[in-house]
């Protein structure tokens, strides 16, 4: 059998506690040391320390629950301008050494980079670091976790359905250290509650909560919207697909953001010419304004990138209008620029991304919305969306979890979901109205806020059969 | 040559094994997992990066009062194994008190033994220089067009070593090994962007060595991908319509994936992945009625042990042993992917699909190699001679199907024109869509093993948390009747 990759003897072996940021700190600090002895001209270390945990339901109970230990280095390792990026879970000493040698090795045998802008210097940060990590989050049990979930089971039953779901509770370190001169180090949290309840006459509702403290969460509230919706979709009909006017709920504009943080708004998009961003150009309905903001309590807050880059505030659309992107030191090089705090960790041929995009609030209620409808289509989620087309941003996806027909501002009854192919740069120039109230969701990568928002037309291109 | 365990890696499974069932538990296992992984991206004939990166833990799964817990470390010492099997049983305990089926598991014989993927050349033992070099000139052939906006190119290869031991007795260790390439050209001209990738936009993988990599003839089919990009810009939009439409096995592989291998997954089809992935049309009273999910040329099989397969292996993540499952024969529905927990509720025994990604997952079912069969007869270019008038589609670019795996649509890359019984010119940016047993009951033809490939993927998305899963697709080529394509406005 091949020769694993660690030392058998390695069990039992002895590794610092990596309990707190500045802990984490030392050992970044000593790794990155080690490399710079090790003939790395440059180096950058980050370090990750995480304690998660999820608890999973269906059919209304418990049916996969789990708790993780586990820690990263990841080592991003210079000679000149050749770049090497290890990583390992293991820092007793004989891990440290394996990983700067093995780094040293790869860097020598890899190609010069004519564009290597050097590692990121130090940037100030714009203020002070947000408070991104709760006790409640960090401290959470499986008691904890299940109480929570048969209090949506309750609420389920008392409606007549079943209840789908999970509940995840995560505490994280991170530390980045660089020689440059970067120093970063922090505590992060972050919890979601998300249930789909389901229908024995076929309906389907879904609810969702994500913040950095766990204790927050009100179980039982969204217990209570699932089932209400749930039970508010049973026994859908067809619908034709066609152009309709829609109001988005909340958990389907996370994927407006996502894919359009995607194929729009980070730099390298735009860099590589794939992107429909051109700064000054109007694309969206002026009621359509998308910051990336990572000191926003609401979201998951989180004071500098997996570059040890203090976060910036980036406008990335106003009122309709292209205005910035997101970059990070890559990009940023290429642009002449600073970055914006917006790497992720290395290797990353995806570039920056926008993690905490908040969109502004509307001032519109939940009703008003669905009353400028004339017949429309009222959206509670997507499913499996995917690009068709990057630089047109045509997107396609299924409807999901309670879908229904508005007419004259009143709501008729669920459909059966529907299939869309649709330009999600077009979707911003129909937007119309938008909620007042906006939510913290979880997207692709990150947390976004966001409100339901009136769309004059959406594309729906076929159906399915429920 | 195969090595016993270290004694070291004995005590630390034992350790977890006997505190767990010390402290309640009715069944444990543990699986030690070590896993390394290298990847090269070159972008526009530029190293981006070249990373390694090594991790290692485990996991303890237990079972008390019919309910489950899991706990994972990356720290492999006794202390820590005590401590997460411990966790893991006081997880359980939470588990049961919103339980309302007690989980009752399928009586396998233990599993003893070891298994290694047959590699000739070992991808990490083959000189860093070599394989960026053999990227680089793949990565420059996709750039012989001077209207090749930019080019990607990748090379990965993963290695697992993995124990499994569990409270019946069984002790297996095994060590997986796959490799993949892959080169993407874009050619861009105002709004339109054109890619085209060879074997397959993220990556053609097999489980195999660097041999694997050496045989996809990469420089010549990357000239001919960034040709095809460029000439992508100036061909006509896909015609919107219902015709006939061939899929290249590039394209029939994802078609297999999204409609027969997730759909058969007994996990969804029990509804354990509604809140997330979704669940299943094929429920099991579709099994009972034997239901015709396709034509009789359909046959797709499930098969842990085809060579080559991302989804090969000794043993399942439960102990269970690799085999081959039909999923569907001749059309007719006639079985799931399924693990210890779930195939005794349709009064089958396991067939060995549950997969974790690393040690800190639990194992799920997942895809092992789904497959196509072949069917004797005709190639592919006899399918294209057979049809007058069509499409044939290749190389996946999006794909998207409904929470129960019915309705879909997919982009590829390019078409070609089929005109009385010829391939001509090419359409930019064609979809198909449909519901998934009305295509595959228009399948009217199958290319024969001459044609057949095994093709995969190694991201398949799963789970909370989530898990990505190698899984294979062995596949030829397959002609539709009736499908609608051209969809959306353009």
């Amino acid at each position: 059998m091949s020769q694993g990759p660690g030392d058998p003897a390695a069990v039992g072996g002895a590794e610092p506690a990596v309990d707190s940021p500045e802990a984490a700190l030392a050992v970044a600090e000593e790794v990155l040391e080690r490399a710079l002895r090790g003939g790395a001209t440059e180096a950058e270390v980050l370090l990750t320390a995480e304690d998660s945990a999820l608890t999973r339901f269906a059919n209304s109970e418990i049916h996969q629950n789990v708790a993780e230990r586990s820690l990263e280095v990841n080592l991003r390792f210079v000679v000149g301008s050749r770049v090497a990026v290890i990583g390992t879970d293991r820092i007793d000493p004989s891990g440290l050494r394996n990983l700067v040698g093995r780094a040293a090795t790869i860097a020598r045998s890899c190609e010069a980079r004519p564009d290597w802008p050097g590692l990121p210097a130090p940037q100030p940060a714009p203020g002070r670091a947000p408070v991104a990590w709760a006790a409640g989050t960090a401290e959470a049990s499986p008691e904890f976790r299940a109480e929570a979930v048969r209090e949506i089971i309750a609420e389920a039953d008392t409606a007549g359905v079943l209840a789908f779901g999970s509940f995840s509770t995560d505490s994280e370190i991170i530390a980045v250290a660089s020689s440059t001169g970067i120093r970063a180090a922090a505590r992060r949290s972050a919890s979601q509650l998300l249930t789909v309840h389901t229908s024995p006459d076929g309906g389907n509702g879904y609810a969702e909560a994500v913040a950095m403290d766990a204790t927050t969460i009100d179980a039982r509230a969204l217990g209570r919207e699932a089932a209400a919706k749930a039970r508010a979709s049973d026994n859908p009909v067809d619908l034709p697909p066609g152009d309709y006017p829609v109001v988005l709920e909340e958990y389907a504009v996370v994927d407006l953001n996502d894919m359009l943080g995607y194929v729009g708004f980070s730099a390298l998009a735009v860099q590589e010419e794939r992107s429909f961003f051109e700064p000054g150009k109007r694309v969206g309905s002026e009621l359509v304004t998308i910051v990336d903001d990572a000191t926003d309590p609401v979201g998951l807050p989180t004071g500098f990138d997996y570059e040890g880059i203090p976060k910036q505030r980036v406008t990335m659309l106003e009122a309709g209008v292209c205005r910035d992107l997101v970059y990070d030191s890559a990009t940023a090089a290429r642009a002449g620029r600073t970055s914006t705090g917006h790497g992720l960790p290395a290797p990353n041929p995806w570039g920056p991304f926008p993690l905490n995009a908040v969109w502004s609030a509307g001032d519109a209620s939940r009703d008003e919305l669905i009353g400028g409808l004339d017949r429309g289509l009222l959206v509670t989620r997507f499913h499996y969306t995917n690009v068709v087309h990057p630089k047109l941003a045509i997107v396609t996806g299924m409807t999901r979890d309670g879908t229904f027909l508005v007419e004259g501002g009143r709501l008729v009854g669920p459909v059966r979901n529907l299939r869309f192919t649709q330009s999600y740069v077009d979707a911003l120039a129909a937007v119309r109205a938008g909620g007042r109230e906006r939510r913290a969701l979880r997207g692709m990568l990150g947390a976004t806020v966001v409100p339901a928002l009136r769309l004059e037309a959406w594309t729906f291109t076929g159906a399915t059969q429920h | 040559m195969l090595r016993s365990p270290a004694p070291q890696m004995r005590d630390l499974t034992d350790r977890a094994l006997d505190t767990a069932t010390q402290q309640g538990a009715g069944y444990a296992d543990v699986r030690v997992v070590r896993r390394r992984d290298e990847s090269i991206a070159v972008k526009s004939g530029h190293v981006e990066g070249v990373a390694m990166g090594e991790t290692e833990g485990f996991g303890v799964r237990v079972l008390v009062d019919g309910a489950w817990g899991f706990a994972a470390s990356d720290r492999l010492d006794l202390t820590e194994a005590e401590r997460a099997a411990a966790l893991a049983v006081r997880i359980a305990r939470a588990s049961a008190t919103a339980l309302r089926r007690r989980v009752e598991l399928d009586d396998r014989p233990p599993a003893h033994g070891s298994y290694e993927t047959p590699v000739e050349e070992d991808p990490f033992k083959v000189p860093l220089e070599t394989k960026l070099a053999d990227l680089l000139a793949a990565d420059a052939a996709a750039r012989r067009s001077e209207r090749v906006a930019f080019t990607e190119s990748m090379y990965a290869a993963q290695r697992e070593w993995k124990t499994f031991a569990a409270s019946d007795g069984s002790f297996t260790e095994q060590v997986l090994t796959s490799v993949g390439t892959a080169v993407e050209a874009n050619a861009i001209e105002g709004d339109e962007l054109q890619r085209r990738s060879y074997p397959d936009a993220g990556g053609g993988f097999r489980a195999a060595g660097y041999e694997y990599v050496r045989g996809l003839d990469m420089v010549d089919q990357a000239a001919q991908a960034g040709e095809e990009a460029v000439a992508l810009l100036s061909a006509p939009q896909c015609p919107a319509g219902v015709t006939t439409i061939i899929l290249d096995p590039s394209q029939l592989y994802m078609q297999v994936h999204e409609s027969c291998g997730h759909p058969s997954e007994l996990d969804r089809a029990f509804g354990t992945e509604a809140s997330y992935a979704g669940t299943s049309f094929l429920t099991p009273d579709k099994l009972e009625s034997r239901f015709r999910y396709g034509s009789d040329l359909v046959t797709i099989v499930a098969d842990a042990t085809a060579p080559g397969g991302l989804g090969t292996f000794g043993w399942d993540d439960e102990g269970v042993a690799a085999q081959a499952v039909p999923l569907v024969q001749n059309g007719i529905f006639s079985g799931y992917l399924s693990s210890r927990e779930t195939a005794p509720r349709i009064g089958r025994r396991s067939g060995g699909a549950m997969r974790a990604d690393g040690w800190n997952r639990i194992p799920l079912i997942r895809m092992t190699n789904v497959s196509l069969l072949p069917v004797p007869g005709m190639t592919i270019d006899d399918i294209v001679a057979d049809t007058d008038e069509g499409l044939y589609l290749a190389y996946n670019r999006s794909w998207s199907i409904d929470d129960r795996r019915l309705n879909f649509q997919f982009a590829t890359e390019v078409a070609y024109e089929i005109k009385n019984g010829k391939r001509g010119r090419l359409f930019k940016n064609p979809t198909y869509t449909g519901i998934t047993y009305e295509l595959w009951r228009s399948c009217d033809a199958v290319a024969d093993a001459s044609d057949w490939v095994m093709l995969g993927t190694p991201n398949c998305g799963k789970g909370e948390p989530s898990q990505s899963a190698r899984v294979g697709h062995g596949v030829s080529a397959a002609r539709f009747r009736n499908v609608q394509v051209g969809v959306g406005k353009w």
